[in-house]
């Protein structure tokens, strides 16, 4: 299944803290093209926290520092005067909690498109049909795109959350727990759709749930206490993982 | 005593025995009489202090409602006789004459239109400026900057309006007078610009919790799509707080459009048909105030002066239901 790919992120030695409190130590991974990549571990083991170095989220919280190399298609992302907006733009996310717009179907999707300057209405019309069906919406709500995205069920709200971040055209696409707010059938769904979406997106996933991420993903990072234990093909991960905790923590004996 | 037996039925962990379960609440003479050798005093006494308690209550509320009555009956009964001497259609005349050797004129539409335009005006000028401060202190402010900032709109809020009046005799008038090269500095737009300072408060106190209140995913989604800060405060955060800024909007205005005392000392008085700012006008409650207290009880120009405030009743009762309509759909969407 691992195809050796060249690496579309590439982390070496990043440390990330949280005022005075380091939450990321010497975090070097690489995070191959058009595969998906899992983090797996404990709450509170930075994989998050990992994950939202990659598109500079954590940006937005006061007294935050980052320190090391993130290089997206060979960039750093933490060089002085990076345009982070327009990093945001390749390397898209979707949250735990589906957070669409109070606002229609149609207008939450259209949003990207329109913050980068697209007026046109049958252009609009054309992202938004497209990147509803890539995000396996269109058939539910073709009919109803004026309404308020608010009314869609949870495991709706949450594809469109996805459609939303691919309508403006990302490269990679960060999830945290993308499906565990969600009952298991939307759960089936959305894994369904993350294995449509590695023919065109890299996609880097934090899952809580050992199961989703043996079976969506290509690769497996192991965070414990913000270090990567372990890296490797999932496949090899789950089954013959080479560190102990690793193990431990894939036959649930912690975590 | 009454509560002995249950507290030990309730020791023993048992099920309570079936006369326990019939209180006098349930009504009926039978579960009534059960209930007394165990808790139908003890109940009894509780039913007439919540009677009580829920009497007491009501009348608050009502109380309330009955000044309301009142008011309306009251204005209505000083106000009658103007209808069958000079006649209501007076009062739609374009001039203000209450006084005069000659022939003394009662319309109101100069004191209307003078009140429309000063409120619209000192709206015009007070939504933008409020709004745009709540943004900055919600949004964009640094810590320091918003401790600093929030006493000092609180502060405003707090002056009264006479003081604030005199700050607009001296200070203001003069500023509007040299700026526009006008004759007098008295005008409509002084008043406007006065009652801005005083809905302000209200606006940037109120619009700001709405927009702090909206969910920080909202924010998170629209950053992450690549939006910047100032993008995402106007495109999402904004409208998403929408329903909030309305309400703060027409708070701050309600404020403003009962407001007398500034609007008495800075807007002129003069009781013109006038649309434009830079003229002097007349509100309806600067005329009452004003005129109040040197008018004949019960004389003509009394009754026409309830008349006024019967007029700015419902026009504040109107623009309050218009309010609440707007929230509603705002709420609703």
């Amino acid at each position: 299944m691992v195809t050796n790919t060249h690496a579309d992120v590439q982390v070496s030695d990043l440390n990330f803290f949280y005022g005075a409190v380091q939450a990321l130590h010497g975090i070097t991974i690489d995070i191959p093209e058009k595969q998906v990549t899992a983090l797996i571990g404990p709450s509170g083991c930075g994989k998050s926290t990992f994950l939202r170095t990659l598109n500079r989220m954590n940006d937005i919280i006061v007294g935050t520092r980052a320190e090391g190399r993130v290089l997206v298609r060979g960039a750093n992302i933490y060089a002085p005067g990076t345009d982070v907006a327009a990093l945001r733009r390749r390397v898209g996310m979707v949250f735990q909690k589906s957070n669409p717009f109070p606002k229609s179907i149609f207008d939450n999707v259209a949003y990207g498109p329109r913050l980068f300057g697209v007026r046109g209405r049958n252009e609009l019309t054309e992202i938004v049909e497209k990147s509803l069906v890539r995000a396996g919406l269109w058939a539910e709500v073709k009919d109803r795109l004026p309404a308020s995205a608010m009314a869609l069920s949870g495991g709706q709200q949450q594809r469109l959350c996805i459609a939303r971040a691919l309508a403006v055209g990302p490269e990679i696409l960060l999830m945290d727990e993308p499906a565990s707010a969600l009952d298991p059938r939307s759960t089936a769904h959305i894994e369904d759709l993350i294995g449509e979406l590695r023919e065109n997106y890299t996609i880097v996933i934090v899952t809580h749930n050992m199961q989703q991420a043996a079976r969506v993903s290509d690769i497996t990072a192991f965070f414990y206490e913000g270090h990567i234990i372990e890296t490797g093909p999932t496949q090899t991960m789950f089954t013959t993982p080479t560190q102990k905790q690793t193990e431990d923590y894939i036959t649930g004996r912690f975590g | 005593m009454g509560l002995e037996p249950d507290a030990k039925v309730e020791e023993a962990g048992g099920e309570h025995p079936p006369a326990l379960r019939a209180t006098p609440f349930e009504g009926g003479l039978v579960g009534a009489l059960r209930a007394i050798p165990f808790a139908g005093g003890y109940f009894r006494i509780a039913g007439a202090s919540e009677r009580g308690a829920r009497l007491f209550f009501a009348a608050c509320a009502s109380t309330s409602m009955l000044i309301v009555l009142l008011i309306f009956l009251f204005l209505f009964k000083e106000a009658v006789p103007f209808v069958s001497k000079p006649g209501l259609s007076d009062l739609a005349g374009t001039r203000w004459v209450p006084v005069s050797f000659q022939h003394e004129l009662f319309g109101i539409l100069p004191l209307v239109l003078g009140s429309l335009l000063v409120t619209l005006l000192a709206s015009v000028l007070a939504i933008p400026f409020g709004v745009g401060a709540a943004i900055y202190i919600a949004e964009l402010a640094r810590p320091a900057e918003r401790e600093f900032l929030k006493p000092c709109i609180e502060m405003l809020a707090a002056i009264p309006s006479v003081v604030l009046g005199f700050f607009g005799l001296v200070v203001l008038a003069p500023l509007v007078k040299a700026v526009f090269h006008l004759s007098t500095g008295l005008t409509a737009l002084s008043g406007a610009i006065l009652l801005a300072l005083m809905a302000a408060p209200t606006i940037i106190s109120i619009a700001e919790d709405a927009i702090r209140s909206v969910p920080r995913s909202y924010r998170e989604a629209s950053l992450a799509m690549g939006a910047t800060h100032m993008q995402t405060v106007w495109k999402v955060t904004t409208p998403a707080a929408l329903s909030g800024i309305v309400a703060a909007v027409m708070l701050g205005m309600g404020r403003v459009v009962g407001e007398t005392m500034a609007v008495l000392m800075v807007t002129g008085n003069a009781a013109m048909m006038t649309l434009s700012p830079f003229d002097s006008v007349r509100t309806m409650t600067a005329t009452i105030a004003a005129e109040m207290g040197e008018v004949t009880f019960g004389s003509t120009h009394y009754q026409a002066l309830f008349w006024v405030g019967i007029t700015l009743l419902f026009a504040t009762f109107i623009l309050n239901m218009v309010a609440q309509r707007v929230l509603r759909k705002y709420q609703r969407s």
